[in-house]
């Protein structure tokens, strides 16, 4: 009954069973932390605009992203993955979010940036609809835990009106 | 010949009722565990509510062993979600983050473009020939939860499969083996 196998049994199992109920509670304390972030983003140029051969528009932009995340950080945080969605409607598609850019911030001391890029990631529309076309530049955010529930948020920044023609 | 009788008192000493109580048991464990698997089924409405993550594409994020926890809701998706998906013509799902979405105005339907945090370009290349978008139905959940390093075991198990059986050989034993 009281073999060496059955002590390092019941030892394994309430180990497991606390570092299980540890990280639940690490994770839980994450919902204590109620953040403030802020950011901005600036066009500040269209590099070029033009309807690619197979007939979806194109166009490249300059942008200017300034961002205080540093409220997300909490000590369950492993990393936080941010990224700059435009977001607008067409005749042929109700939602449509192209990423622009984005960056993983490793720790609270990165969380704090400014930087002029141009889009990372090519802004193709699926069609010719962009001339004219108002969108909504939105910056994202995805908590990545070191443990248990990943959450995420955004704040939807002011709007842009691309040109009526190409350029 | 002392050897043999020796063998066949012991096999006649093992008693039928603890024989049948240790079958019941073993039973009750493997039934249990499928029953959680299946439970986990419904309640996330994933066909595999847990993934282990096999490439390191999405470092620093998720390393190789890490768990998964995935959820399958009637939402629709967003650009930011990981996902897991299924490509045509690939065995192993992949677990990348979307980072565009057109969703369409007639039907609803969404076509979305993946890409894994560490990689340099997006998923186009792994996609079926010829194919530019993921489908509903290429997704098989999205991420929600995160577990590290726990995935190892199954890892481990796979690659070296002759673990796997001493470790069921083990168990089976101490099975056979345990009186009460």
């Amino acid at each position: 009954m009281h073999s060496f196998g059955y002590r390092a049994n019941a030892l394994l199992t309430f180990a497991i069973t606390i570092l299980a109920l540890m990280c639940a509670i690490v994770s839980l304390s994450d919902n204590l932390n109620s953040p403030t972030p802020t950011a901005q983003v600036q066009v500040l140029n269209i590099n070029w605009f033009q309807k690619k051969p197979d007939g979806d528009d194109e166009v490249s932009l300059t942008l200017n992203i300034s961002a205080n995340l540093q409220s997300l950080f909490t000590w369950n945080t492993k990393q936080v993955f941010v990224f700059l969605a435009a977001e607008y409607e067409t005749p042929k598609n109700v939602l449509n979010q192209v990423s622009l850019w984005d960056g993983i911030i490793p720790s609270k001391e990165h969380a704090k940036f400014w930087i002029h890029t141009t889009n990372k990631y090519r802004f193709i529309d699926q069609g010719s609809n962009l001339r004219g076309r108002d969108f909504n530049l939105t910056l994202h955010w995805h908590v990545m835990p070191k443990t248990g529930k990943m959450s995420a948020d955004k704040i939807v920044m002011s709007g842009y009106r691309l040109p009526e023609a190409y350029r | 010949m002392g050897w043999i009788s020796d063998q066949i008192d012991s096999i006649k000493s093992l008693q039928f009722r603890q024989v049948i109580t240790q079958i019941v048991s073993l039973g009750m464990i493997v039934t249990s565990a499928l029953i959680i698997w299946k439970g986990l089924m419904c309640i996330t409405g994933s066909e595999s509510p847990v993934v282990v993550v096999l490439s390191g594409s999405m470092e620093p994020g998720f390393k190789r062993g890490d768990i998964l926890f995935l959820h399958m809701s009637k939402e629709p998706i967003r650009a930011g979600e990981i996902v897991v998906f299924n490509v045509d013509g690939r065995e192993i799902p992949i677990v990348h983050r979307v980072i565009k979405v057109h969703e369409r105005q007639d039907t609803g339907e969404v076509e979305v473009l993946t890409k894994g945090d560490n990689n340099f370009g997006d998923d186009r290349l792994l996609y079926a020939h010829g194919q530019l978008w993921l489908q509903r139905h290429h997704i098989m959940g999205r991420a929600v939860g995160f577990l590290p390093y726990v995935g190892w075991v199954t890892i481990i198990m796979t690659e070296k499969p002759i673990i796997k059986y001493i470790l069921i050989g083990a168990l089976g034993l101490l099975v056979i083996t345990s009186k009460e």
